[in-house]
């Protein structure tokens, strides 16, 4: 066997192999570092690098039997293909994407699915208000026990007021955590997550937390606390409650979107739904987080019941003026 | 008898999924294995636990020396749902679109339309891991806590957990939930390097020829796996197969092993190229 017949497989490797570690270098220092960590010559550099390697690629595969040499240059051109063509924002910049245009954009795009959801609460409430009531035995089945921490109808009116005021000796630190990070965000994410089984315990959800508010409505209201209570709640109330019912309406966008598709494939259709609900989740979490601090310190510094009204109102009237004010969009 | 090389192929075409560049090039991307998954989640798991231990550390100092110990708890507890929640969001929406885990099991997220990967995507497949993942675990956390014996909130966790952790193995595209609901797959792409070529110049001069027959024995998937057993260089199986390739082409037996194998891995090597140069690939020995 002469080396002349082996002259076409040794130029590929000759000829290229530099570029090719070229570029690998080029990705590799992207991927470790950031696109940034490489020179203006680089960069030019490294489109007409991807370009060679993938067309030294398809030469490979159409000549070469050289497994190593395939399997390489597959690897090289796929690293270099996600450079290329890959993300082109730092976190930074979707931070502030994120912030200024696609949360409100993807709450704004849930507006039917927030309607039914502020519905179903409002049913829910009315219901397990009337229920409660009617038969107080009904304010156990709403509001586990945990959660009502002695707020019953075996209370005194003197100790249910006390758990409005002050901070009857439990410590502001202890209900900022365990109300933030349990139960709001299990509701909310559970709402969500628990969308794709059509939509059902989503549903089921919303109205079992309007539920609890409508039963603790009808437990202080029976001793004349109700205003108080309003207040008690609304501080944070408004951003907790309006970001479980965005939760809801988004399992609720999803459900829909698997049951009914429309044009697009299932799949296809619980894809679309689930980025859009993804985006709006996101947006609950920074809801809850403020939520909780407004729960946690605004509410145990604060014991007005109107200041409290007023500062629930304008976080309520802040937070829609985010999601549904008309805004000039990016690209005109 | 089905045979290896058929086998092969098809279990490289289940593992392959196309992706054309603009350039009009198939990149042929491998989906990730239900190992590598695994090992990678279990990679994060580890360095999360790591830095929460590292973090609980420093902010019990904090508390002990400064006697801040509220401000120490909020840091934490705020530190903590940062971790859960960001770790795996704010790593794949890098340049890299992997977590350390992936980075060092070699994997990548990759939309499966095969553009670009954004950011609702990411976030979508993350917040599904909460409830395939943390919040079963979190149920048996305070199940297990309470003491009460509620087997039944244990079981049905358990279940729960199962039900999601295995999903990735009843598709064919290793999707778990997230991916599914988030138009992603994960994808094998690791950093290699490349190695040198068996028929490279300085290597000593091939003395052994074989004729056409001996040539046509083989096909580019038995020559691949020559060159798999040459590159890994392991003595036994070196001999195994210097000795299954001498009974089939019955020659060359007072040569040592491995100068024999790359004496042939050469000459087959030359004469499958060659005939490829014509328009004829021999997949294996049985295409003819």
């Amino acid at each position: 066997m002469s080396d002349l017949e082996a002259v076409g497989r040794f130029n590929l490797r000759a000829a290229r192999e530099a570029e090719w570690h070229q570029l690998d270098q080029l990705v590799t220092i992207a991927e470790k570092k950031s696109p940034r960590a490489l020179s203006d010559e680089d960069l030019m550099a490294l489109p007409v690098l991807y370009r060679s390697a993938l067309s030294s690629l398809s030469v490979a595969r159409e000549t070469s039997l050289d497994l190593e040499l395939i399997v390489f240059l597959e690897s090289l051109c796929a690293r270099a293909y996600f450079f290329v063509y890959g993300v082109r924002t730092s976190p930074l910049r979707r931070i502030e994407q994120f912030f200024v245009r696609d949360w409100p954009a993807a709450v704004r795009s849930l507006w039917r699915e927030t309607l039914i959801a502020t519905f179903l609460t409002v049913v829910g409430a009315i219901a397990g208000f009337l229920l409660v009531r009617s038969d107080p035995l009904w304010f156990d089945a709403f509001v586990p026990e945990g959660l009502a921490s002695g707020r019953n109808f075996a209370a005194s009116t003197e100790y249910l007021r006390g758990t409005l005021y002050g901070s009857d000796g439990k410590d502001w630190l202890s209900i900022f955590a365990t109300f933030l990070f349990t139960h709001n965000s299990q509701i909310a994410i559970m709402a969500f997550a628990l969308g794709f089984a059509f939509g059902v315990p989503t549903t089921f959800l919303i109205i079992y937390n309007g539920g609890m508010l409508g039963a603790f409505f009808a437990l202080f209201g029976a001793r004349g606390l109700g205003f108080q209570l309003g207040g008690w709640l609304i501080i944070h109330g408004t951003t907790e409650i309006f970001a479980i019912i965005i939760a809801g309406a988004a399992g609720l966008r999803i459900g829909w979107s698997v049951v009914f598709p429309g044009e697009a494939s299932r799949l296809d259709s619980a894809t679309a739904a689930g980025r859009t609900a993804a985006i709006a989740m996101a947006g609950v979490v920074v809801m809850l987080f403020v939520a909780g601090l407004l729960e946690g310190i605004g509410r145990q510094m604060i014991t007005n019941d109107l200041v409290r009204y007023a500062i629930g109102s304008t976080m309520l009237l802040l937070w829609l003026g985010f999601y549904y004010l008309p805004r000039r969009t990016a690209d005109g | 008898m089905a045979d290896y090389a058929v086998l092969h192929r098809e279990q490289e075409a289940r593992s392959r999924r196309t992706l054309i560049t603009p350039e009009g090039v198939d990149l042929s991307l491998r989906l990730a294995d239900a190992g590598q998954r695994l090992s990678a989640f279990l990679l994060d798991l580890v360095f999360m636990l790591l830095i929460l231990i590292a973090a609980t550390v420093v902010a019990a100092l904090i508390a002990v020396s400064g006697g801040l110990w509220r401000i120490a708890l909020i840091v934490w507890l705020l530190g903590f749902f940062v971790l859960r929640n960001c770790y795996f969001i704010v790593m794949e929406m890098g340049p890299r679109a992997a977590t350390f885990g992936k980075r060092i099991v070699g994997t990548r997220v990759v939309a499966r339309s095969g553009a670009r990967l954004t950011a609702d995507a990411v976030i979508a497949r993350n917040l599904m891991r909460e409830i395939e993942f943390f919040l079963p675990l979190s149920f048996l956390a305070a199940s297990g806590a309470d003491g009460a014996g509620e087997t039944a909130t244990t079981i049905i966790g358990l279940l729960w957990t199962c039900i999601f952790l295995f999903f990735p193995l009843f598709n064919r595209d290793r999707l778990r939930i997230g991916d599914l609901l988030a138009g992603t797959w994960v994808i094998s792409a690791p950093k290699r390097s490349l190695g040198f070529d068996l028929i490279a110049a300085g290597r000593p001069a091939n003395r052994l020829t074989f004729t056409p027959e001996q040539l046509d024995a083989y096909g580019a998937f038995e020559l691949q796996t020559l060159e798999r057993v040459l590159r890994a260089g392991n003595s036994e199986a070196l001999t195994t197969v210097a000795d299954t390739i001498r009974a089939k082409i019955a020659a060359w037996d007072n040569v040592p092993d491995v100068e024999f194998l790359n004496a042939y891995y050469e000459a087959l090597r030359i004469h499958l190229e060659r005939k490829l140069l014509f328009g004829k690939r021999r997949l294996d020995k049985h295409d003819r």
